[in-house]
């Protein structure tokens, strides 16, 4: 059966496109069929993350409106075979999508895939909300600060209302990830701690990503975290996302990418 | 690193737990979204309201959640005028 799972946050710039490209990524890396789902109309950008903006031609609207058909404006990822995207619209506005449109493609992509990853636009209105309305799952990406912890519980109200999975009276799996997190300003108590934010929010925690250059490097390049660099530490973070998705049990860990004595004191110093 | 973050009590992170903490509580009720804090603090209000006069802003309720146990803190704040006069004359 396939799943829906859709990458949310309310706030923007917390990591909702890395994510919804990493997570995508690992899980076509895990042999699942997967489709990452740009619902950013407008402000498109999970193109430029999975680095295939110099492929677009046709996008969602297109599909939705009927102007395309859903295999002619899904792009393969050169990397991986079984991995493709759905990108937005750059030039129309969300009203360009309609409920009726999105629940078609959504039905043709649930034939298609094993995966549908759906990048949601940040805030908290007729685009985010078009963006979870078909989920079975959902992942809340929270920085562990104040403002993006209360976006995130105003959009875990949203998915417990206004999805069709909430409005049949069903369960939606949602998940909590944890990025941009410091653990040198955790330890030293500046930063809100991972059972503070999971406290608050009483959602299970997936995963803990850790601030990293390499999430930045991946972006530079144009290619998912995972793909780009599987052993960095935000990476490892990912794929045990995954395989606690898929339905293992894995030991919760911060990652942390190796640093020598010297160069540990220095950057906690700098930090 | 100076001296000072030595005798500071704790980081700026658990002020940001607490103003999240009470500014969601109230936001969940908004929104019709139960919240067991702000049930807890409305008929704890109520049950002393019968009693005493206090002021909604002098009652602070916090959940502390722990492993094994958790607890409810209960702080409410009257002053003495607010009393019933037999009491005080006891007193």
């Amino acid at each position: 059966m396939a799943k829906v799972l859709c990458v949310t946050s309310g706030k923007g710039g917390v990591g909702k496109t890395t994510t919804t490209a990493a997570l995508g990524a690992a899980l076509a890396q895990a042999g699942e069929k997967v489709c990452v789902v740009d619902f950013d109309v407008g402000l498109r950008n999970l193109d430029l993350i999975m680095g295939a903006e110099r492929r677009v031609v046709y996008d969602l609207i297109n599909v939705t409106n009927g102007d395309a058909k859903l295999p002619q404006a899904l792009i393969r990822d050169k990397r991986l075979e079984n991995l493709s995207l759905l990108p937005a619209s750059q030039t129309r506005d969300k009203d360009a999508l309609t409920d009726e449109g999105v629940e078609r493609v959504m039905g043709e992509l649930r034939e298609k895939f094993d995966w549908i990853v759906c990048d949601s636009p940040a805030g908290i209105e007729r685009g985010a909300q078009l963006a979870m309305r078909h989920a079975d799952v959902a992942v809340v990406v929270t920085n562990p600060e104040v403002s993006s912890v209360r976006d995130s519980d105003r959009i875990i109200g949203l998915l417990d209302s206004k999805t069709v999975r909430a409005e049949r009276g069903d369960e939606i799996e949602k998940h909590l990830i944890l990025s941009r997190f410091d653990p040198a300003r955790a330890d030293r108590g500046d930063m809100l701690k991972v059972d503070d934010v999971l406290e608050i929010l009483s959602i299970p925690l997936l995963a803990i990503i850790p601030e990293s250059l390499e999430v930045l490097r991946a972006s530079n390049v144009g290619c998912p975290v995972t793909l780009n660099n599987p052993l960095c530490a935000p990476s490892r973070a990912y794929i045990d996302a995954v395989r606690r998705l898929k339905g293992e049990t894995v030991p919760m860990a911060i990652p942390t990418d190796r640093k020598s004595l010297i160069n540990k004191l220095f950057t906690r110093r700098a930090a | 690193m100076s001296v000072l973050t030595f005798l500071k009590p704790r980081g700026s992170g658990s002020v940001a737990r607490e103003r999240l903490q009470l500014i969601l509580a109230h936001e969940r009720a908004e929104t019709g979204r139960p919240d067991l804090v702000i049930t807890l603090r409305e008929e704890i209000l109520a049950v002393i309201a019968k009693h005493v006069e206090v002021e909604r802003d002098k009652v602070q309720i916090t959940l502390e959640r722990g492993e094994g146990v958790s607890t409810l803190g209960v702080d409410i704040e009257f002053p003495v005028s607010a009393l019933p006069a037999k009491k005080r004359a006891r007193a």
